[in-house]
This record gives C-alpha cells, sequence and structure tokens, in this order.
C-alpha cells in the first residue's frame, strides 16, 4: 500500500481567532492516488485540520498556523506561497451542493475561465469531460444551460465534483460531502470517489464511520484537537491501538 | 357577566378597532390613488407630452420641458448613486464584513435615508449653485444620487449577506481571487434583491421635489443644457398647484398621474421580483 | 512544482480600494453636510447667536432680523399631532396585518401599504391642497368648531375662520402620509414574536387580544418604539406634504385653524429667494438646526431598532 507521498503534515498546530487551540501536533502522510478518511466526534477538529490543506481559513482574520503542511515536498503555509493558485490544485467539495447562481455549463466552466482558457471549445470539451468522469454528463447533456438549481440535491453535489475536477486538482477535499443527501445519492458520490483516487487524490472527512470504510485507504480518527491514530483503514476497524479509536469505532462514544 | 364573556367582548372590541383601523389606512390608499386617477386621467392628452409650456395662463401647452428634464435627472442620478452604492455596499458586505467600521457605516447610512431631503437640498445648493452663481441641473442629480447612495448601498450589503457564505468558499476553493468571487458569483447570486433595491431607490429619488427645489430649480423652455437650470415634474407640479390658473392646475394632476404610476409600477415591479426569486 | 511567489492579487487590491472609498462617501457626505451647514451659517450665528436665534419669534427680512421659534414651533406641533393621529391607527393595521387579517387578505393588504409609503410626497401634498383642504374647511372644521366651543380651554385651539389652509390640516396630511411608514416597521417587529410564545398564550388559555396585548406587545416594544421615533424623524423633515397647506406663517398661534410655517416649509419658500447674506445664512442656520434635531432623533431611533433586534435575534 505504499505509493509516493502527496501530502506530508509535520507538527500542524492551528489557533482560531487569535487564541481557540484547534489541532494541536498534527503528523500525518497522505499517499498520492489513494483516498484518507478523517473521522471523530464532532468538534474533533476534522474539518479544521482538511481546511488547512487549501488555506481556507486564510478567509478569516485572526487564524494562526504553526508547523508545516508539505505538499509535493513544498511548505504550503509559509507567507509566500500563492493561495489561489494552491487552490487551484487542491480542490474541495462541501457539506451542502453550492453550485454558483448560474447554467450548468457555466458552471463547469466557470473554474476553467479562472485558469485563462477562454475558447468555446476548449471550454466544452473540458466541461464534457469533467461532467463525465462525475457521472454526471447522461443526466444533464441535453439541459447544460438550464440553472444549475433545477438539479436535484444529489445531482447538484455532483454538479460541484465535477466543477472541482475540471480544473485538475491534484488533490480533491471532501467535506462530509453526502451528509445533506439522500442514501442513493449517497451511494453514487462514494463510487465516483472511489473512481476518482485512479487521478486525484482524495481526504475526506466523514461522520459516518461505515462511509470511511467502504471507500477509505487510510483513516485518522480525532479527537478535541488531536490526531489521536492514523492508520490503514482495515487495521483502525479492526484492531486499533489505541483504546479510544476502539471506543469510538465500536459505536461506544461520540 | 363572568370574566370570561368580558374578556372576550374586550377582545372582540379592540379587534374590531384594529380592523377598522386597516381599513382606514385602505381607504385612504383608494381616496389618494382614485383621486389622481381621476382627474389625471381627464387632463390627460398627447399635448402634455409633446408640447412647451404655453405662456402663464394661457390655455394649451404641456409639460415635454419638465418630462424630458426630470428622465435626464433621474437618469444621471442613477448613473451616479447605483455604481457608488452598489460598491459600497460590497465593501461593508464582504471586505469589511464584521468589522466596526462596516457597522458604524451601515448604521450612518440608515440614518442618511431619513435625512430630511431638503437639507440636502441646501448642501448641494452651497456646494454646486453658489460657486457658479446659477441653479444647474448637475446639482439636482447630485443632490438625488446623495439621496440614492445610502438607499442602494443598505440594500446592497444586506442582498450580499444572504448570499450563502459556502458559495464564497466554493469559489474561493477553485482557486478563485476575492474580486472575481464578488463579481462573478455573489453578485450573481443577490442580482434580483439588488436590482429590486436599485428599482425602490429610483421610485424613492424620482418623486423627490425638496431637493431639487433650489439645486435644478425649474425652466419654462425646453433644455438639455445641465449647466442650466432644468425643469422637472415635481417642482412643476409644486409651482402648477400653488399658482392661480385652472390650466395649470389640470396639468399639475396629469403630472401628479404620470409620476405616480411611474412609482407604482417601479415600485410593484420590485416587489414582485424579490417575492419571485426569494419565494 | 513551483509554487509562484506573488502574495496578493493587485485587482483585489484595488478593486477594495474602490469599494471602501465608495463606501466611506457616506461618511464624508455627513461632515460636508455639517461642515458647509455650519460655514453657511456663521454670519447669522455670529449675528444672533445660538439661544437667541432658536429661542426669537422674529422673522422679519426688511429689518434683517431672524429667529427659529415660530419655525421650530411649526415642525413640532406638526409632527406630534401627525403622531397622535398616526400611532393608533399604524398600530392597528400591524395588528390587523399580523394577527387578525385571513391569509388571503394578508398578502394584498400588506402590499397595499407599502405602495401607499411608496407615493411620493408632493402628490399628498397636492392632494391635500385639492382635495383634503376643502373638506376639512367646509364639513370638519365647521364642525369641531361647534363640538368644542362651550369647551373652556379645548375651545382655544379651535379660534379663528376655518380655512383648511392650517396646522390641522397639515398635520392630518402628514399623518396620512406617515400611517404606512410606522405600519409596516410595527408589522415588521410584531413578526419577531417567536410562534411557539404565542402558542404557549394560547395553550393556557388566552384569546386572540389577550395574546397580541399580553405577548405580542411587549414582546416588540422596542421595536414598535424605534419605528415611532423613526416615523418622528420622518415627519420632522418633510416638506412637500405640508408645504401646499400650511400657508407660510411666522406667528406662534395657539389655533390649530391658524396658518404656521415649519423649518422645512421656511425653506422651501424662501431659499430661492432670500436676496441679501444675512437671509440666505439664516436659512442655512435653519437648515442646520433641522439637520441637527433630525439626526439626533433618527439616531435614537436606530438605537432603539437595534437593541430590539439584538434582543431577538438569539
Amino acid at each position: 500500500m505504499n505509493g509516493t507521498t502527496e501530502i506530508e503534515v509535520r507538527g500542524l498546530n492551528f489557533y482560531y481567532s487569535g487564541n481557540i487551540h484547534a489541532l494541536k501536533q498534527i503528523n500525518l502522510t497522505v499517499q498520492k492516488n489513494s483516498v484518507t478518511a478523517l473521522i471523530g466526534p464532532s468538534g474533533c477538529g476534522k474539518t479544521t485540520l482538511l481546511r488547512c490543506f487549501n488555506r481556507m481559513h486564510d478567509l478569516y482574520p485572526r487564524n494562526r498556523y504553526e508547523g508545516e503542511i508539505l505538499f509535493q515536498g513544498n511548505n504550503i503555509l509559509s507567507k509566500d506561497v500563492d493561495v489561489i493558485d494552491l487552490r487551484s490544485r487542491v480542490g474541495m467539495v462541501f457539506q451542502k451542493p453550492t453550485p454558483f447562481p448560474m447554467s450548468i455549463f457555466d458552471n463547469i466552466a466557470y473554474g476553467v475561465k479562472l485558469k485563462g482558457i477562454k475558447k468555446r471549445s476548449d471550454l466544452s470539451e473540458r466541461v464534457e469531460r469533467a461532467l463525465v468522469h462525475a457521472v454526471l454528463w447522461d443526466e444533464v447533456k441535453d439541459k447544460l444551460n438550464a440553472s444549475a438549481y433545477d438539479l436535484s440535491g444529489g445531482q447538484q453535489q455532483r454538479l460541484v465534483i465535477a466543477r472541482a475536477l475540471a480544473v485538475n486538482p491534484e488533490v480533491l477535499l471532501f467535506d462530509e460531502p453526502t451528509s445533506a443527501l439522500d442514501p442513493i445519492s449517497t451511494g453514487k458520490i462514494e463510487e465516483l470517489a472511489a473512481k476518482l483516487k485512479k487521478e486525484v487524490t482524495i481526504i475526506i472527512v466523514t461522520h459516518n464511520m461505515q462511509q470511511a470504510a467502504r471507500i477509505s485507504d487510510w483513516t485518522g480518527f480525532m479527537m478535541l484537537g488531536e490526531l489521536i491514530e492514523f492508520d490503514g483503514t482495515n487495521k483502525i476497524f479492526t484492531a486499533p491501538s489505541e483504546k479510544l479509536t476502539e471506543d469510538y469505532v465500536t459505536g461506544r462514544f461520540g | 357577566m363572568t370574566s370570561v364573556q368580558r374578556r372576550k367582548i374586550e377582545g372582540t372590541i379592540a379587534l374590531t378597532l384594529s380592523t377598522l383601523a386597516a381599513f382606514m389606512g385602505l381607504f385612504w390608499l383608494v381616496f389618494i390613488l382614485g383621486d389622481v386617477l381621476v382627474h389625471g386621467m381627464k387632463s390627460l392628452n398627447l399635448s402634455l407630452f409633446i408640447s412647451d409650456p404655453a405662456p402663464p395662463g394661457a390655455a394649451g401647452g404641456g409639460l415635454r420641458n419638465a418630462f424630458v428634464g426630470q428622465l435626464l435627472i433621474t437618469i444621471c442620478a442613477t448613473l451616479v448613486g447605483v455604481p457608488m452604492g452598489v460598491l459600497g455596499g460590497t465593501f461593508l458586505a464582504e471586505y469589511a464584513r464584521g468589522r466596526k467600521i462596516a457597522r458604524m457605516i451601515s448604521i450612518l447610512a440608515d440614518i442618511m435615508v431619513s435625512v430630511p431631503s431638503i437639507v440636502i437640498g441646501t448642501f448641494i445648493y452651497a456646494v454646486l449653485v453658489k460657486p457658479l452663481g446659477h441653479f444647474n441641473g448637475w446639482a439636482g442629480s447630485i443632490a438625488l444620487s446623495i439621496i440614492m447612495i445610502p438607499v442602494v448601498l443598505r440594500t446592497t450589503e444586506d442582498m450580499l449577506s444572504l448570499v450563502p457564505w459556502t458559495l464564497r468558499e466554493a469559489a474561493f476553493a477553485l482557486g478563485a481571487p476575492y474580486y472575481k468571487v464578488i463579481t462573478q458569483v455573489v453578485y450573481r447570486g443577490a442580482a434580483t434583491g439588488i436590482l429590486t433595491g436599485i428599482l425602490l431607490s429610483i421610485a424613492r429619488v424620482a418623486g423627490e421635489t425638496a431637493p431639487l427645489l433650489f439645486t435644478s430649480f425649474n425652466n419654462s423652455f425646453f433644455s438639455l443644457n445641465m449647466n442650466q437650470p432644468i425643469s422637472s415634474l415635481t417642482v412643476t407640479i409644486f409651482q402648477y398647484a400653488m399658482g392661480p390658473y385652472d390650466s395649470w392646475h389640470e396639468q399639475a394632476w396629469a403630472a401628479a398621474f404620470v409620476i405616480t404610476i411611474f412609482i407604482l409600477i417601479i415600485t410593484m415591479l420590485g416587489r414582485l421580483m424579490i417575492r419571485w426569486r426569494y419565494r | 512544482m513551483a509554487m509562484t511567489l506573488k502574495r496578493k492579487n493587485p485587482v483585489d487590491l484595488i478593486f477594495s480600494s474602490i469599494t471602501a472609498l465608495a463606501s466611506v462617501t457616506v461618511i464624508l457626505f455627513i461632515i460636508g453636510i455639517i461642515y458647509v451647514l455650519i460655514s453657511e451659517s456663521s454670519l447669522s450665528i455670529e449675528k444672533f447667536g445660538i439661544v437667541k436665534f432658536l429661542f426669537s419669534t422674529e422673522w422679519n427680512p426688511v429689518k434683517e432680523d431672524f429667529g427659529a421659534l415660530t419655525n421650530i414651533y411649526g415642525t413640532v406641533l406638526t409632527t406630534v399631532l401627525s403622531l397622535l393621529f398616526a400611532i393608533p391607527v399604524a398600530i392597528g393595521i400591524a395588528i390587523f396585518v399580523t394577527e387578525i387579517a385571513p391569509n388571503f387578505l394578508k398578502g394584498p393588504i400588506g402590499v397595499a401599504i407599502e405602495l401607499l409609503a411608496a407615493i411620493p410626497s408632493i402628490i399628498y401634498g397636492m392632494w391635500g391642497l385639492f382635495t383634503l383642504s376643502p373638506i376639512m374647511s367646509n364639513y370638519i372644521e365647521p364642525l369641531l368648531k361647534k363640538a368644542t366651543a362651550n369647551i373652556p380651554l379645548v375651545s382655544i385651539l379651535f379660534q379663528g375662520t376655518p380655512m383648511g389652509i392650517d396646522i390641522l390640516t397639515a398635520s392630518v396630511i402628514l399623518s396620512i402620509m406617515i400611517i404606512p411608514f410606522t405600519a409596516s416597521i410595527s408589522r415588521d417587529s410584531f413578526n419577531l414574536t417567536p410562534a411557539v410564545v404565542k402558542e404557549s398564550a394560547y395553550a393556557i388559555g388566552a384569546t386572540q387580544w389577550e395574546v397580541v396585548k399580553n405577548v405580542i406587545l411587549p414582546y416588540s416594544k422596542l421595536g414598535v418604539f424605534g419605528g415611532v421615533v423613526l416615523s418622528l424623524g420622518r415627519a420632522l423633515g418633510e416638506t412637500m406634504a405640508v408645504a401646499f397647506v400650511l400657508g407660510n406663517n411666522h406667528r406662534i398661534s395657539t389655533s390649530l385653524l391658524d396658518a404656521a410655517a415649519t423649518i422645512t416649509v421656511t425653506l422651501a419658500n424662501e431659499f430661492a429667494e432670500a436676496d441679501n447674506d444675512v437671509y440666505l445664512s439664516s436659512l442655512f442656520y435653519l437648515a442646520l438646526v433641522l439637520f441637527v434635531m433630525s439626526f439626533i432623533t433618527l439616531a435614537i431611533a436606530k438605537f432603539f431598532l437595534l437593541k430590539a433586534e439584538r434582543k431577538y435575534s438569539r
């Protein structure tokens, strides 16, 4: 299971609003072309950690990182990193679908246009490829100019994934991507994640342990801002080394 | 009489009074609108729109100068007021979101919305009329735009705040810089609301009279020169209604009719848009 | 892979600066208005001072002697009277729209009130001159005069010939204009009362009126009060609704059937015609007094509305 290292987190601490210590001494390694799941009770810091990988926290004042996150060997927490460029390489999918108030086509073309691609034929090609990738093409190919708001919740979420894929990211962050979806849509998104890892590295935050067990190769269990245990998914769910992990995955708390 | 009966009777009386109050409010609306409609329709004719005023007291003539002047003043005010208001609201809701300065400007803008418009007229008189030595159309437009800016600014701020924050994060996550997130995603999400705010602000200033009295003043002749005094419907209504001639009174009713219909249509349009968007 | 080294997008910096500038204009306007009004009225301030100007009933362009009291009196009197007429009606409307009206009526009446609020004040003023004023002078004012003739003190309010161009007519028009504004703010405040709280009152056997009286009104009193003060601020500065029917009479009269002058009406009628420096400067001084009065009133209103909002947003 050992491949190339995509992301390496070293001694990461994170503080909200200047002083709330939300992440404590996190160390972990994310393998290229794998699915890494972060699980743990609410408020454990798993989403906070996820949002460090594309420096989403920079949007809000007085947030502070300490330590290093090496992405392909470069520290993305360094002050002189262009976060705009970083985010086009590390995509993100949110809890609730976030279609933009535009047509289906424009939603997906949006990120591509940001990269400077303006030619209609290039755009069409990228849009189609992304939609096919996200297994949405067949459902929307006849109504690309319809508003993205006309799609169902599950379709919207796949649209958003397609939008993220269209900019060819190297890493894709999923923040509880199925928590607002019905079981059938959830199944489709899970299949999609498993399929996508051939091309991108996936990190997923989920509150659903079965989901983590189903789709991930690696799992990190977090509690109160600390990474309690990080290991192969099978090991975490069958023979965890830590008592806390065992209690959590066997449903004794959380 | 039992206490329950007494309570019920008291309730019936109070609620009946409230109902009467509501119908009294509606009664005024019907009365005023009906009056403007009846008188206005009677005096409405084509020459009102295509001829300029006849000499005082003489029959005939129209208010072409005032219609065109009103349009000119309102359009110029909108061209200044809307961009300023939208951009200012953007600062409050985006770049300065949650900061003390945003809160302060927001409160001051709310106060500015209700500041007496005639005071703004005196301010512009001192700044744009007195130094030039004569009344002029620009002064009228600027006075109206000062009334417009806080209205548009506050609606823009409110409407941008309604756009879910996750939508911005989603755009950031694709690597968009903030100005693109705002202009390409957030504005689209809030477009209907902002447009409604703009429409309502136009409705608001189109009926303003006081700030024009000593800025754009009035002009009995047709003029497109914004450097000179220029006629407006509202100031003309004031002058004609207070004047001694019946023909003036009729034209004042007609002008009142046109401006009321215009403003009501814009207001309805705004309300419909917002209802259709946020149903 | 190469991490680019640029930090902040220059376009973003420019755009954010432009928006910041646009929003700061609001502050600049307020400072500008205060500065300009003070400097333009400095001549009059020097000549008459503050106390003497505020308390002098003189308004004599020929002798160049000016005081604000007659204008302030007219402004305060018409405002207070119009609020006395408007508040009960407006609150009645708000109760009707939020609690009593069947659902299919709530929407249309709400829209009608908003439309009434959108009609420009000059229409109210003109309608007052042509339609209401004759009705007042022919029917209502003689009736009031007769009814109060034998009541001491009250009869003082209705002395003189009913002309229809007077404080009473102006106040009635002003109140009609303010009703929809006050009503829609009160309605918004009423709507802030959580349904659960209302339901729990019904659950212990309260009548509909008791829910209004004991739950909704106390719950929303801050907001309603803020709305009333806001209406007061609006009424203080209203020009066109009163300019047609108030006359322009710089005299303090105890009769509501006399013509009077408000600050706004004086400005509207005399500003463009002021023919000497002291006269014009005194008019600016009046505008300054009005600006300060309404700014303070509006600030108080905003204070209460914010307090109400904060209290119930939790």
